[in-house]
């Protein structure tokens, strides 16, 4: 009956857990495919003045550090920091943001490489078909979708699966800001491996559930 | 009234000149070869003559229309041409939807846009592949539907980047016949870069060769081929002109 009641309790926690890591990971990819959409798609369309500049700037942080930004983060919300005031620290919101400056680059980055890559050739194809420059700049981001699909999917997975960021700012606690990644850290801690391998099977078969949802929607999309 | 009249064009990139036409005019309803080695300016041309780049010097009047300065009418011109590219790159989507791009960006209602596109995909014999992802065709078919999907739009001028560049003999054939037969069904201005004699010969009615950027040669067909009066233009017919 004991051991019952505590698989029980696990279970119902486990639960609360993940829920929270597709909450925490799910919105910041959500905001940040909202920011690096249309950044991405500007930079790569786009030829203005500092613009290799700011595409090395965008490359160098895809490869930025989870405890770097989480250490960005925890200075800017901590109580002396300049968004003090928030008193977010060790909240959800904490590591939305902190995932939100990881995921925002990558998601920059992956779009402007691929409408970079192919931007020409379509907008003449566009241009000379009749379109206008709104039209055609329409057709390049319609044309490029998959990439911009598999440039969200980069960023989610790359969320849901860092551990430095969230630990720092939102601080593993319990039933607040605990997420899959910082349970599997704290009970191979305690030693319990069980536990810990199990945990690291549920968040291997979420990012391929939800990979495989968004790829099979994005090969409906290429055949409208 | 002329096709086109061109007046003290040059284009560089970077130091170099790669298109320098001090006067040049292409006569309307017409078939028009311009021939000319690789990296002789002949795309650049066709490029300048679909308004997607704009020469460094010179005017360039199209049916009368002065090119510069359009403004508003911008699109109103470039929607009377259509270019088939050296390399047609087909949208990730049907061979329908392909044909069809033209007419929806133009907001052809959707049984008008089925009908014609039925229509014009029966004319290049492709209407089987219809519902086909265009990307995943052969070289000769995605000609064919960079074809139809240019003259589904019923345009004035026809500008054709070497439309039959590594096909297969049987299939250059097929071509020359859509281009031929269209041209004489609607009387469309065609104009089309070739590397091979043998078509401009067979499809044109007036040929041109570029050189350097430079028009050595211009004239009927007939003429061209045989009386031709620059030095380059005997080597570059006798097939013994070094580049
Ligand atoms: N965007 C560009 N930037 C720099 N150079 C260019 C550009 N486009 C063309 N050129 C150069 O201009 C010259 C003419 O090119 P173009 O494409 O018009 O040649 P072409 O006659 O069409 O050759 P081909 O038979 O190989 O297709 C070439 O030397 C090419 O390298
Ligand atoms: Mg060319």
């Amino acid at each position: 009956m004991g051991t019952f009641s505590t698989l029980l309790l696990q279970k119902t926690e486990i639960l609360e857990i993940v829920k929270m890591s597709i909450m925490v990971s799910g919105s910041a990819t959500i905001i940040s495919a909202f920011i690096g959409i249309p950044l991405g798609a500007w930079m790569g369309l786009t030829d203005f003045k500092g613009r290799k500049v700011l595409l090395r700037i965008v490359y160098t942080l895809m490869a930025l550090p989870p405890v770097l930004a989480g250490l960005l983060v925890y200075l800017l919300l901590s109580r002396s920091g300049p968004l003090g005031v928030w008193e977010s620290l060790f909240t959800p919101t904490a590591m939305i943001i902190a995932q939100c400056l990881l995921v925002t680059p990558i998601i920059t980055g992956l779009v402007a490489a691929a409408i970079a890559g192919k931007e020409g050739i379509i907008f003449d194809h566009a241009l000379s078909l009749g379109a206008s420059q709104m039209q055609a700049t329409w057709t390049i981001i319609k044309e490029t979708r998959s990439s911009m699909t598999a440039a969200v999917l980069t960023g989610f997975g790359r969320a849901f699966a860092e551990v430095g960021a969230v630990m720092l700012v939102g601080g593993n606690i319990r039933h607040m800001t605990r997420v899959l990644t910082t349970s599997i850290v704290l009970e191979t801690r305690q030693g319990n491996f069980n536990i810990a391998v199990t945990l690291g099977i549920i968040l291997l078969i979420i990012s391929f559930v939800v990979s495989s949802i968004v790829l099979s929607n994005a090969d409906e999309f290429k055949m409208t | 009234m002329n096709l086109f009249e061109i007046d003290e064009v040059t284009k560089k990139y970077g130091s170099r000149t790669v298109l320098d036409i001090p006067e040049l005019k292409l006569r309307k309803d017409r078939i028009h070869a311009i021939m000319g080695p690789n990296g002789s300016g002949k795309t650049t041309l066709m490029r300048i003559l679909n308004l997607l780049d704009t020469p460094d010097t010179g005017h360039i009047k199209f049916l009368g229309e002065d090119l510069e300065n359009l403004q508003g009418r911008h699109l109103d011109v470039t929607r009377r041409m259509c270019m088939v590219f050296q390399r047609p790159f087909m949208f990730h989507s049907s061979v329908f939807n392909n044909v069809a791009y033209g007419l929806k960006i133009r907001k052809v209602s959707r049984p008008e846009c089925e009908k014609k596109v039925k229509e014009v995909l029966d004319f290049v014999e492709m209407n089987s592949f219809a519902s086909q992802l265009a990307t995943r065709l052969s070289g000769g078919e995605t000609q064919r539907v960079a074809l139809a999907r240019a003259l589904v739009l019923r345009p004035e001028l026809l500008l054709l980047d070497e439309p039959t560049a590594n096909l297969d003999p049987s299939s250059v054939k097929h071509i020359e016949e859509i281009i031929r037969n269209w041209h004489q069904q609607y009387n469309t201005s065609v104009i089309i870069v070739t590397h091979n004699l043998f078509q401009a010969k067979r499809l044109a009615d007036e040929s041109i060769l570029l050189i350097n950027g430079k028009v050595v040669e211009k004239g009927k067909t007939h003429d061209f081929f045989n009386n031709p009066q620059a030095e380059e233009s005997k080597q570059f017919l006798d097939g013994t002109m070094v580049y």
